[in-house]
């Protein structure tokens, strides 16, 4: 590294610190719900990036619409088109449970099947609705840009915002799981459904609730991508693999592992990336991850498995 | 195959009835005034249309009414995003085509075909198109990944395919004709101007990890280095549909290249430019050169992301001329207001054109003689761009532009280069 | 001798019929009903039935979803493709390159020497070996990773799906090696025969046919087999059998190595009949869509796993000949339907509604001459 200055280096070494804990805010985010859904519940959602691009079309229905009818609001649109995304999902979620999972509950590899199916409707129906081509919504001037705190660091007032977003998002996760008596009937129906149901909880609703829950999260997820990447029909899918390469490497029924893994991922890319180029920075760390998997099938951070 | 003979005679009988003599006043004048009424009364200037015993000896889908072509984009998968203009541009042409006569005065008809972003599936409707449809010609692919898996296909059926992507080049079938720009014109010319204008010595390159953007930048570092005495300060791919660039925008920061050249698509690509102005790189600060923003990605991208940055291409919608301004409004007319017209976009739009100029040239809907039509370096059209020439390799020759964006998603041009010959074989690189 | 193999190689009568039926259709029926290159079409879509069958054996007897088994279709292909693209790729027909003699996606990314892993593909046998030996060892190190630790039901699919997920974008980033997205295309000839020619094709589908009927009967064999019956008992109660002293995992192994030598002998016959290989059949999605096609014809049923491949894919191509932005709807309704109304896909049906109705007639036809009198031997999967 000849050639450069130590404030340089410096400066260099605090935006790449901050580029990967920002990947590593995006990667939790994706893989909340899905962990939600499928660690609490064994469900295979294969829709779970379907509902992420629900998000992200309803924050380009907020901009257009606060474009076209209240444009004073437009600096504040943003934070409530997130709720939108947020209730639609929940609400869309809450109608495919109802309608479609409660039924396959008994046979979870059936879920994965049926959900497959249930994306490639909602892609068919984006592409109808919204066109085939990417859209584009319009952004707030407060989350485009970067804050300067000396004048060769630039952090990314967008990575900034899914940060915020993400951290909220997870507390919110975890005082719903361990803090509310919605949690404690969810974490009581997933060890055992029958007694859950013996001693009054509803497990159907509690099912019902869970599983719009998770989507409703992916619902913010996609919302918050708008800021740093793109909007189509076929947006999810590019999501769905890193999803579940986190889920499953942090070992699926836990928060805690969804968290770690999210975060040993994106560091170990996020710095490889910057020593090689990004396709074989992404390589290298996919490696490892196969190998790890191999020696530790059941994921990094859970000692026990369900089945 | 057909000697020259047969082919002669084939023009001639067409002559006689009338078509032959219409063929120069065509191409060169109808074409260039594209009133929708020029071309019917061009239409009805050859009453007598030459009989299908003489325009088609090869069983195509040829009656004394029609012809029958294929079209086949993806309009389902993850290439949809980007193949709905082009999809949107040939139906036009051809609509115009008709309803100025048609071809050796048929209609056109055409049979779509969905490539659902699936190589083997653009494969296997090829062949469905060619072997089971007889089309005279198919207007579609976009990927390189879907020309290479059509080839083979064309080249056994002996099918015809007007190709409108940029491309990486390193290709010559006498089965395609290539209507967007091969590598070499898009990049050299690009590159003399951002040196020349921007005093630029220092080039960051950076691509999809995929053989177009691969094959472009190897062309662009050995012009940086040879040609243009400047230096290449770090050259990098992006995994496809990557979305995290954090690493590498840093990277670049380190490196301060004064030009940073890229060539990124697909979703990866709205990242990118998201990402860059969300780190403070803006055309204000640094000067960007891309090869992949046509204004079909700007509309995905947000023109307030790629403000101040390049690219270079041959088309622009904004381009100032009667022409395209007219094209636009028949576009927008038929599309809506709203749909974007990229350089591919217009690349499309020639397909349909340059197939009936070589037909009527050949006289023919016979590939071999429409491919020897192609290959005599006379077919022309006065295309929205501004005229374009044929030549034998089967590319077009063209101008290249460099737009600035603007925040509406459209781009101010800055520069029109000559024509430059394709050669889509480079030697040195 | 002879009734030995007739109950243990073709299942019994029944077996027989079946088997006998699919060969008609695919030897006699679809040749005399198809031109070529609708033959051609089919001849593509029964090389996803080995896969299909494959996982008839892995998930439907098994137990275990595997939902990378385009892992293993994409090994086969790929050794194919790298022989036959190292005969296309003889020093007069590349002089233009820059390097002749190596493939031509190769030149294009700078490589300048054959890499050293595609040397052997210059042989036929080692090539033929390869696309036998390569996918079992992997699935057999991916099995005791994962058996041997008791991952089974949800999360062994997930991982598997991970992988072909992995190996997709290795695939894809590795192109000086793989040809990236594009794949290895324009394959020409296999030891100087032409396989694009129509007679190559010809000679290639009743290949074809004939390796997927001689993969359903090994199948059958394993089935008729201790083992398939072992099977059986450990998917309904694994530790039953673990209890009474069997290593669960090693037949869990075998399963899962059987299914992906069939998976990967479809995907070198894919490569000879279509005539190139991308990473767009190897990934997540064709995985998924492959197990599709097994639960469509029924999961329990080898000879419908062909079926359901067949109608699931001339479905796709109907729909989307037909409906090009509609076909998404339709295929995804089938999925759900599948899943949902008839979970035991089209042998359920033929179960449920057809076999009552042709067993009648078949007894009437038995009051009337003698058949031969054999007891039918109970295909016992019911539960």
């Amino acid at each position: 590294m000849d050639g450069y200055s130590l404030t340089d280096l410096w400066s260099i070494l605090v935006m790449q610190g901050f580029s990967g804990l920002s990947l590593f805010s995006v990667l939790l985010l994706m893989a909340l719900g899905l962990a939600i859904i499928f660690g609490q519940m064994g469900v295979i959602n294969m829709a779970h990036g379907e509902f992420m691009t629900i998000g992200a079309y309803t924050i380009y229905l907020c901009s257009k619409i606060t474009e076209q009818y209240f444009p004073a609001l437009m600096p504040y649109y943003f934070v409530i088109a997130i709720f939108a995304a947020f209730a639609i999902a929940f609400a869309i979620g809450y109608l495919v449970e109802f309608s479609l999972i409660r039924h396959l509950y008994k046979r979870p590899l059936d879920t994965l099947l049926a959900t497959w199916g249930l994306s490639l409707i909602m892609q068919q129906i984006f592409r109808s609705t919204f066109g085939a081509r990417e859209v584009s919504a319009t952004l707030p001037d407060w989350l485009m840009g970067s804050w300067k705190p000396t004048p060769d660091i630039d952090i990314p007032l967008n990575g900034l915002f899914v940060m915020g977003i993400s951290i909220i998002v997870t507390i919110a996760v975890v005082l719903f799981l361990y803090r509310t008596s919605w949690g404690l009937k969810v974490r009581a129906t997933t060890q055992n459904r029958v007694m859950a149901g013996a001693v009054g909880i509803n497990t159907k609703k509690v099912d019902r609730i869970t599983f719009a829950v998770g989507c409703g999260i992916a619902g913010i997820a996609g919302a918050s991508f708008t800021t740093i990447a793109s909007t189509g029909p076929t947006s999810g899918s590019l999501y769905i693999v890193d999803t579940f390469l986190v889920v499953v490497f942090g070992g699926a029924s836990s928060v805690v592992g969804t968290v770690l893994s999210a975060f040993s991922i994106a560091q170990a890319q996020s710095i490889l990336t910057f020593f090689m180029t990004e396709a074989m920075g992404k390589v290298v760390t996919l490696m490892a991850i196969i190998v790890i998997l191999m020696l530790r099938p059941e994921g990094l951070f859970t000692s026990k498995v369900r089945r | 195959m057909l000697s020259k003979k047969s082919r002669f005679s084939a023009t001639d009988s067409c002559g006689r009835s009338g078509n032959g003599a219409a063929v120069p006043f065509r191409n060169q004048i109808a074409l260039a005034v594209v009133g929708a009424f020029m071309f019917a009364a061009a239409g009805s200037a050859f009453a007598e249309t030459p009989p299908t015993s003489k325009v088609n000896t090869t069983h195509l889908a040829v009656t004394d009414k029609e012809v029958i072509v294929g079209q086949l984009h993806s309009s389902t998968g993850t290439m949809a995003i980007s193949e709905t203009g082009s999809i949107e541009a040939e139906r036009l042409a051809i609509e115009q085509i008709n309803a100025a006569g048609g071809v050796l005065g048929r209609k056109i008809k055409i049979i779509e075909e969905d490539g659902a972003s699936d190589w083997p599936t653009f494969a296997e409707k090829a062949k469905k198109l060619l072997e089971e449809n007889h089309v005279a010609a198919i207007f579609g692919c976009w990927t390189s990944a879907s020309r290479k898996a059509v080839l083979p296909v064309l080249e056994r059926d002996n099918g015809l395919l007007y190709y409108p992507t940029f491309y990486e080049g390193l290709e010559q079938s006498k089965n395609v004709v290539y209507t967007g720009q091969e590598a070499t014109q898009q990049v050299f010319a690009g590159l003399d101007w951002v040196a020349k204008t921007k005093h630029a010595k220092t080039f960051y390159l950076i691509g999809s990890d995929y053989i177009w953007p691969r094959t472009t930048m190897k062309l662009a570092r050995k012009y940086i280095e040879t040609v243009l005495h400047g230096k290449v300060v770090g050259e990098e791919y992006a995994a496809l549909g990557s979305t995290a660039f954090g690493s590498t925008i840093n990277k670049i920061r380190l490196k301060k290249p004064d030009v940073i050249y890229a060539a990124v698509v697909g979703g990866s690509n709205v990242s990118w430019f998201k990402q860059l102005k969300a780190a403070g790189i803006t055309g204000k600060t640094n000067t960007l050169l891309t090869l992949s923003v046509t204004e079909d990605e700007a509309k995905g991208i947000g023109g307030e992301n790629l403000l101040g940055f390049y690219s270079a291409m041959k088309y622009f919608q904004s381009l100032d001329t009667p022409r395209n301004k007219e094209f636009v409004k028949q576009f927008k007319a038929k599309f809506g207001a709203d749909a974007p017209i990229g350089d591919v976009t217009q690349a499309a739009y020639e397909g349909p054109w340059l197939w009936k100029a070589a037909v009527e040239k050949a006289g023919s809907f016979d590939t071999d003689k429409v491919v020897k039509a192609e290959e005599s370096g006379k077919i022309t059209f006065d295309a929205p761009e501004g005229m374009v020439y044929l030549e034998p390799n089967h590319h077009l020759r063209t101008r290249l532009r460099v737009g600035e964006w603007r925040a509406d998603g459209q781009a101010d041009i800055v520069y029109t280069s000559d024509y430059i010959m394709p050669n889509p074989f480079p030697k040195g690189y | 001798m002879m009734n030995a193999f007739y109950s243990k190689w073709l299942g019994g009568k029944r077996g027989a019929i079946e088997l006998a039926v699919l060969a008609a259709f695919i030897f006699i029926v679809m040749p005399l009903w198809l031109d070529i290159f609708r033959l051609n079409m089919v001849g593509k879509y029964l090389t996803y039935a080995f896969a299909a069958v494959g996982l008839v054996m892995v998930w439907g007897y098994g137990g275990i979803l595997s939902l990378g088994q385009g892992i293993f279709f994409g090994i086969g292909g790929y050794c194919m493709a790298m022989f036959l693209k190292l005969e296309a790729s003889d020093l007069a027909s590349t002089a233009r390159q820059t390097t002749p003699g190596i493939p031509d996606f190769m030149d294009w990314n700078q490589v300048t020497s054959l890499p050293l892993i595609w040397e052997p593909f210059h042989s036929l046998t080692f090539t033929l070996i390869a696309i036998l030996v390569l996918p079992s060892v992997v699935a057999y190190v991916i099995g005791v990773a994962m058996f041997k630790r008791r991952v089974g039901g949800v999360y062994f699919s997930i991982i598997t799906q991970a992988i072909a997920a992995i190996l997709t974008i290795l695939v894809v980033g590795q192109q000086g090696m793989t040809g990236g997205i594009n794949g290895i295309t324009d394959l020409k000839t296999l030891h100087g025969w032409n396989i694009n020619t129509n007679s190559a094709k010809y000679i290639l589908y009743y290949l074809n046919g004939a390796l997927l009927i001689g993969a359903i009967v090994l199948c059958k064999f394993v089935l008729s087999s201790k083992l398939g019956r072992l099977l059986l008992a450990m998917r309904d109660k694994e530790d039953r059998v673990r209890f009474s002293g069997y290593d669960v995992a090693n037949f869990k192994i075998f399963t899962f190595s059987l299914g992906a030598v069939i998976s990967a002998i479809g995907g070198a016959m894919f490569t000879l009949q279509v005539g190139f290989m991308s990473p767009s059949i190897i990934g997540i999605v064709p995985s998924i869509e492959m197990v599709i096609f097994a639960a469509i014809g029924g999961r329990m049923s080898l000879v419908g796993a062909v079926y359901g491949t067949l109608l699931v894919n001339y479905g796709k191509t109907a729909f989307s000949e037909s409906f090009p932005s509609l076909w998404l709807f339709l295929m995804g309704a089938l999925f759900i339907g599948v899943v949902m109304v008839f979970p035991n896909g089209l042998a359920g049906l033929y179960d449920t509604y057809l076999k009552g109705r042709l067993e009648k007639v078949m007894a009437k036809l038995r009051e009337r001459g003698p058949l031969r009198k054999l007891s039918p031997v109970k295909a016992g999967v019911q539960k």
